[in-house]
């Protein structure tokens, strides 16, 4: 069954109180020509809302979302006006989340394309195996943030935890307060011209206002990226 | 994967409504954990000489009239209530002297709490079945551990379902799992602990009483946990006045609290707290890896 739609806006409302999951994903995966938004009403921490977009629609969650919020989404814009629970926006493609309030672990994560802007904290890993999507924290991420990325940007306007950027490849995170450790081949650099347009660049995409020069560069120092025979198992 | 829940009022008005404000929570992680549950009730205490004890008899046709009658004959029991394959004993006799009673006469009859203030309930079967067949929307008090399990390292059995006891008014539920719950076992039985099942959960609820009774604090007990324990949990724990909960420190389980001026409310995720009074303005959070959260009945 199809959300009630509003004809004049083109807008359509799916109260998850008194319709199905699956009907609102359904719907989300089909012809969507014409509609402009789909309000998601009385989430209640549900799992798997809005994943799989293939359009460009805007999805806005009125509350709580559960696992997997947006996951896969592909040119979507999705905002959870609440929190999201672990594995939000994971694995996106292109088009833009947004959590206003925290994100739990694994926020992000393996993402190809697109833009997850959390405005509370996020959990831990956040951003793992980062594959070219960019990530924009307000608040802070817990530990093993950014572990194996291979592409993409994270701005972490709060503070970082144990073991940030573990074994990253290309990927690069900018932190504006501290960071508890860098993970294993992590490593601060100076922050070039292209930091801080590229920080800048995120920030305004994200509606968020600091100075990109209170952020530090954390990046590979590719200690990792060949075998070493004389390292005898010490990484 | 299994869930949790925990529930403690702060407003004294809503402990007659306990059991029915847990029970959505607990059939909210019903896709976490549909073999079993289970939920530890705390109550007001019974007299200081007075123990409450929960039995269980897994035999469905188990005689608890008759039982009922010989324990009485044998020791000093002022209540004695039976639910379906479950019995909550108040006595005045040594709980010690009961359990080897019990051993002796009807080792069929499980005891799965001893206290002032606890009452257990555990059983296989969807989270909404084992609390309709014990009537957990009826059950009053301070505060509530609940559990719902999806095995992944023992049996679907009652006894295998948590929380877990040890001692007196304590429990513990577990999300996650153990990877050496042998070693944990072995280094307790030496001890001279008893294990009465073969879930990874009894070690740890053994060993955090067994290190509380030997002079650590809760959070000094857990700090020994996290050298001790390989494995990834979250512990939701109960004792006669508090709820605590704990992340290991690779945080790979979730929960989330929900703290309001009436309540403390605890689950693996949100859904399990949507349905709470006030909770659109509760302070959610996270709790933070490796650190030990706990509130105290007032």
């Amino acid at each position: 069954m199809d959300g009630a739609v509003n004809a004049s806006s083109r807008s359509v409302v799916f109260d998850l109180a008194r319709q199905e999951l699956r009907d609102l994903n359904k719907f989300l995966h089909g012809d969507l020509r014409g509609v402009g938004s789909v309000t998601v009403e009385n989430p209640d921490g549900a799992n798997s809302i809005a994943v799989g977009i293939n359009a460009p629609v805007m999805v806005e969650v009125n509350g709580h979302a559960g696992y997997y919020v947006a996951g896969m989404n592909q040119g979507g814009t999705v905002v959870v006006h609440g929190n999201a629970g672990p594995g939000c926006a994971e694995n996106m493609m292109s088009g833009r989340v947004e959590v206003t309030g925290f994100a739990s672990g694994g926020a992000g994560a393996s993402a190809h394309g697109g833009l997850l802007v959390i405005r509370g904290d996020a959990g831990l890993r956040c951003g793992i195996s980062l594959k070219g999507g960019d990530i924009v924290v307000g608040g802070d991420v817990g530990s093993f943030s950014g572990f194996m990325a291979q592409a993409g940007r994270m701005v972490v306007c709060g503070s970082a935890g144990e073991g940030l950027g573990d074994s990253i490849y290309e990927a690069v995170i900018y932190v504006r307060g501290t960071v508890t450790a860098l993970g294993s081949d992590a490593r601060l650099e100076p922050m070039g011209e292209d930091d801080l347009r590229v920080v800048g660049k995120l920030l305004a995409d994200a509606g968020m206002s600091h100075l990109p020069s209170e952020f530090k560069r954390i990046a590979s120092a590719k200690t990792l990226y060949h075998w070493n025979a004389d390292a005898n198992l010490t990484y | 994967m299994c869930g949790i829940v925990g529930l403690l009022l702060k407003n004294r008005a809503l402990r007659p409504q306990l059991g029915e404000l847990m029970v959505p929570m607990l059939i909210g992680m019903t896709e976490r954990g549909p073999d079993s549950s289970g939920m530890a009730v705390f109550t007001d205490r019974v007299a200081v000489g007075d123990r409450k004890i929960s039995l269980y008899c897994k035999e469905r046709n188990f005689a608890w009239p008759s039982f009922e009658g010989l324990l009485r004959q044998h020791h000093g029991v002022s209540r004695c209530e039976i639910k379906v394959n479950h019995c909550i004993v108040t006595t005045d006799s040594d709980p010690q002297q009961v359990r080897e009673w019990l051993a002796r006469e009807f080792p069929a009859v499980h005891v799965l709490s001893v206290g002032r203030s606890i009452d257990l309930y555990k059983d296989v079967g969807l989270p909404a079945a084992v609390a309709d067949r014990y009537a957990f929307k009826r059950l009053s008090g301070t505060h509530v551990v609940g559990h719902t399990r999806m095995a992944t390292e023992s049996a679907v059995t009652p006894e295998n379902a948590h929380p877990y006891t040890a001692g007196e008014d304590w429990c513990l539920v577990h999300n996650g799992s153990l990877a050496n719950p042998g070693s944990i076992r072995r280094k307790l039985e030496k001890l001279g602990s008893r294990f009465e099942s073969d879930c990874d959960t009894e070690g740890a609820c053994r060993y955090l009483h067994w290190r509380i009774q030997s002079g650590d604090t809760l959070e000094t007990a857990l700090e020994h946990a996290f050298e001790d324990f390989d494995g990834f949990f979250t512990f939701l724990m109960g004792t006669e006045n508090k709820l605590a909960v704990v992340r290991d420190p690779f945080a790979c389980k979730p929960a989330v609290v929900a703290e309001t001026d009436d309540y403390v409310a605890i689950a693996s995720e949100f859904r399990s707290l949507a349905h709470l009074p006030g909770v659109k303005h509760a302070e959610l959070f996270e709790p933070k890896p490796a650190e030990v959260y706990s509130w105290t009945v007032q």
